[in-house]
C-alpha cells in the first residue's frame, strides 16, 4: 500500500498545484482557496459520519445480545436495551439520532468493557499520541537528513548503503521488526520490557516514572520510527534531486558560496516542500498505522484498543475508533493543504 | 528480385510490439538493481509454481503433523519447526503460493479499477464540456475520499462484514489500493490528452470509447506497468498485516497467517525461525518488486534514470 500510496501522494500533491494555478483565477486568492479547502475538509467528515453511520448498521451487530454476551437477559430485558440503542425506529430517525449523539460525544457503549466508547478513547488517546508524536519527530529528523545527506551527494556511499538500507526498511512489515527486537532485545537479552506502558510493580511517581516510561517507550518508538523514517528519507532524496539541476543553485555557487550554504540556504529549504506535505499526511495515517506496533508491544493505546476490539467484535468501540482515524486522516490533509498554501507560493493565485 | 512481401497492419503492429519489447529489454538488462530484483522474482515464483514439487502439501495439515513442536532445525525440518509440530519450511513454501496470489489478485482488480477512473476522469476532464468536467470533478472527490480513509480501518470492517475467506481479502485490498493508481494514471491522461494525435482523431470523428481505448490506454500503458508492479509490493504488505490481525484465511497458510500463528504461539520461547523465514522471504518479495518497478519506470521515463 505504501508504495502505491507515496506516488499517489506526490502526484496529487502536484496535481494540487496545477489544479489551483487553474482554478484560483479570480477572487481573493489566498483567502478564498483557504476557505474553499476547509470547507470540503467538512464536506468529507460529513461523509465519512455517514458512510459510518451505515456500515456499522449494516454490520450483524444485535446491541442486546452482544452486550449481554456472556450472561442472561430475559426478552423484556432485550427489547428495552435494544430500544435504547434505538433499534425499532425508522431509518432516518436512527441516523438523526446518531447524528446529533456523536456531535454531543456520545458514541455508544463498549460491548467489552460496558462503558461508553468515549472513556475507552479518552484513556487511549495519550500513549497513542505519545508514541506516534515521539517516533513522528525522530523519523522526520533522521530521514530528512539521511535524505539531504544522500541527495546532495548522489552516487557517493553513504546515498548506496543509505539507499539499500532504506529500501529494506520500507519492505519490512512494521510488526515483523517490532517481533524481531521484542525476542532479540526482551526475551535473549533482558534489556526492554517485554510490553506495556508502565511497570506493574514499583515507585511510578516524579523522576523514576518518568524513566521507566521512557524504558518502556523505547522499542515501539524504535519500530515505528525506522518504518517511516526510510519513507522521508526517500522522498527527500529525490526532491533534493530534483532541485539539483536548477539554475539559481548556478548563481549561489558563482556567488561564491561555500557548498554548505548552497546546500542548506538555497536546495534545501525548496526541496522540503513534498517532504512536508508527506510528513502531515502520514501523521493523519499513522495514529491508525500504529495499530500493528502497539498490538507487538502491548502499548495502551488507540491501536490496542482496536486490535482487542477487533477480536470480540465490540463494534462501538471500532466504530469510535474508525471516526477518530478518519478524522485525524482527513484534518491532516488540511493542515497539510493549508501548509503547502502558505509555503509554496506557486500554489495560490497563478 | 523477389517479390514484395506483403503484410496487414496487424503483423505490422506485432513486429513493433516485439522490436519494442526487445528494445526495453536490452535497456532494462543494464540496470543491475533491477536484474537482482527480477532475479528475485523469477526465483520466488518458481518456488511457488513447484511448491508441490518441493514440499507434500500433507506437511500443511496439523492432524497430520509428526514432528516435535517448536523444535530447532533438524534433519527433516530444516527451518525448525511450529507450534503445531509442521515444518516451517513447507509452510514458506506453500505460503508463497497464497500470498503472490493476493499479491497479483488484489492489484489486479485495483489497477483495473484505477486504470479505468483515471482515464475516464482524465479524458473527460479535458472535454471543453461542463459535463466532462463535472464527471472528472466527482471522480475526483471520490478518488480523494477513498485516500483520506484510513486503509487499516476499512479494510477491518469490511473484513468483519464478509468473513475471512480468500476472496474477501482480494476484494479488501483491492477497493482500497486503487486511488493511488487512478490518480497517477488521471494525471498521465491528462498529459496524453493534449496531444496532436488525440485531435486528429476526434476531429475524425471518434467516440469517447474509441479515444479511450484505442489511443489514450496504449500511452498510459507503460506508466500503469510500472505502477502495477510497485503496487503489487504494497498489496503483499498489506496482506501481511491483514493477516497478522486475525482478518485473514486461518485454512490457508500465507506468511501473514505464519506471523499470525508465530506471535500468538509465544514464538520467543521457541523456534525463531518461524519468525524469521516469513519476514526473511516477505522483504525479499517486496524488494524483489520494488526493484523491478523501479528499473521499469527508469527504462520507460528516461528522466527518471540515474537516480
Amino acid at each position: 500500500m505504501s508504495g502505491a500510496f507515496l506516488d499517489g501522494a506526490l502526484a496529487a500533491a502536484q496535481e494540487r498545484r496545477g489544479e489551483e494555478e487553474r482554478a484560483a483565477r479570480g477572487g481573493s486568492g489566498l483567502a478564498r482557496s483557504l476557505g474553499v479547502k476547509v470547507l470540503s475538509a467538512a464536506v468529507t467528515l460529513l461523509f465519512v459520519l455517514v458512510f459510518n453511520f451505515f456500515l456499522f448498521r449494516v454490520l450483524p451487530a444485535d446491541p442486546a445480545r452482544n452486550l449481554a454476551r456472556g450472561t442472561t437477559l430475559t426478552a423484556t430485558q432485550m427489547a428495552a436495551i435494544n430500544k435504547t440503542f434505538g433499534i425499532g425506529l425508522p431509518l432516518w430517525q436512527q441516523f438523526t439520532n446518531y447524528f446529533v449523539q456523536t456531535f454531543h460525544g456520545n458514541l455508544g457503549i463498549s460491548f467489552q468493557y460496558h462503558i461508553p466508547v468515549s472513556q475507552v478513547i479518552g484513556k487511549a488517546l495519550w500513549p497513542t499520541i505519545l508514541l506516534v508524536g515521539t517516533s513522528t519527530v525522530l523519523s522526520t529528523v533522521i530521514g530528512v537528513w539521511m535524505g539531504i545527506r544522500g541527495g546532495w551527494k548522489h552516487g557517493s556511499a553513504f546515498d548506496q548503503i543509505s539507499n539499500g538500507v532504506n529500501n529494506t526498511l520500507y519492505a519490512m512489515p512494521d510488526f515483523w521488526l517490532g517481533m524481531v527486537l521484542l525476542i532479540a532485545f526482551s526475551s535473549k537479552w533482558f534489556l526492554f520490557p517485554a510490553g506495556g506502558m508502565n511497570s506493574v510493580t514499583g515507585n511510578l511517581s516524579g523522576l523514576h516514572g518518568l524513566l521507566d516510561l521512557l524504558w518502556h517507550l523505547t522499542l515501539p518508538c524504535v519500530v515505528l520510527t525506522l518504518v517511516y523514517l526510510a519513507e522521508y528519507s526517500l522522498v527527500m532524496r529525490s526532491s533534493l534531486i530534483d532541485e539539483l539541476g536548477n539554475d539559481y543553485l548556478l548563481t549561489a555557487r558563482a556567488k561564491g558560496l561555500r557548498d554548505a550554504m548552497v546546500r542548506s540556504r538555497h536546495a534545501v529549504p525548496n526541496a522540503l516542500l513534498p517532504s512536508i506535505t508527506l510528513i502531515m499526511l502520514n501523521l493523519g495515517f499513522v495514529i491508525s498505522g500504529a495499530i500493528t506496533t502497539e498490538t507487538v508491544f502491548s502499548w495502551p493505546g488507540l491501536g490496542l484498543a482496536s486490535y482487542n476490539a477487533l477480536n470480540f467484535p465490540d463494534y462501538p468501540v471500532l466504530e469510535g475508533c474508525f471516526l477518530l482515524f478518519s478524522a485525524a486522516v482527513i484534518v491532516a490533509n488540511l493542515i497539510a493543504d493549508l501548509l503547502l498554501t502558505v509555503l509554496d507560493p506557486r500554489v495560490r493565485q497563478a | 528480385m523477389s517479390e514484395p512481401v506483403t503484410i496487414s497492419a496487424r503483423q505490422i503492429g506485432w513486429q513493433r510490439r516485439r522490436e519494442a519489447l526487445e528494445d526495453f529489454w536490452l535497456q532494462y538488462r543494464r540496470d543491475r538493481n533491477g536484474m537482482i530484483g527480477l532475479v528475485i522474482l523469477v526465483l520466488m515464483i518458481a518456488v511457488a509454481l513447484a511448491a508441490p514439487l518441493l514440499a507434500s502439501s500433507r506437511g500443511l495439515n496439523p492432524a497430520l503433523a509428526t514432528y516435535p513442536a517448536n523444535a530447532d532445525p533438524g534433519w527433516h525440518y530444516p527451518l525448525g519447526t511450529d507450534s503445531d509440530g509442521r515444518s516451517v519450511l513447507t509452510e514458506l513454501i506453500w505460503g508463497s503460493r497464497i500470498s503472490l496470489l493476493i499479491g497479483f489478485a488484489a492489484t489486479a482488480l485495483s489497477m483495473v479499477i484505477g486504470a479505468l477512473i483515471g482515464i475516464v476522469a482524465g479524458h473527460f476532464g479535458t472535454l471543453n464540456h461542463w459535463f466532462g468536467r463535472q464527471t472528472d470533478n466527482v471522480l475526483m472527490r471520490f478518488t480523494d475520499w477513498f485516500l483520506v480513509v484510513p486503509f487499516l480501518p476499512l479494510a477491518i470492517v469490511l473484513a468483519r462484514t464478509l468473513g475471512p475467506s480468500l476472496h474477501v481479502i482480494i476484494i479488501v485490498i483491492g477497493i482500497t489500493s486503487w486511488p493511488g493508481t487512478a490518480r497517477i494514471i488521471r494525471a498521465q491522461a491528462l498529459a496524453v490528452e493534449n496531444r496532436p494525435y488525440l485531435e486528429r482523431a476526434r476531429a475524425l470523428g471518434a467516440g469517447h470509447w474509441h479515444q479511450m481505448s484505442k489511443h489514450v490506454l496504449p500511452n498510459v500503458m507503460p506508466l500503469l506497468i510500472a505502477n502495477t508492479i510497485l503496487t503489487v509490493a504494497g498489496t503483499i504488505l498489506s496482506e501481511t498485516t491483514l493477516s497478522f490481525l486475525g482478518l485473514g484465511d486461518p485454512t490457508r497458510a500465507s506468511w501473514g497467517e505464519m506471523l499470525n500463528g508465530a506471535f500468538n504461539n509465544g514464538v520467543g520461547t521457541g523456534n525463531a525461525l518461524w519468525l524469521i523465514a516469513p519476514g526473511i522471504a516477505i522483504i525479499a518479495v517486496v524488494m524483489g518488486f520494488t526493484l523491478v518497478g523501479h528499473a521499469t519506470e527508469a527504462v520507460l521515463d528516461p528522466k527518471l534514470r540515474e537516480r
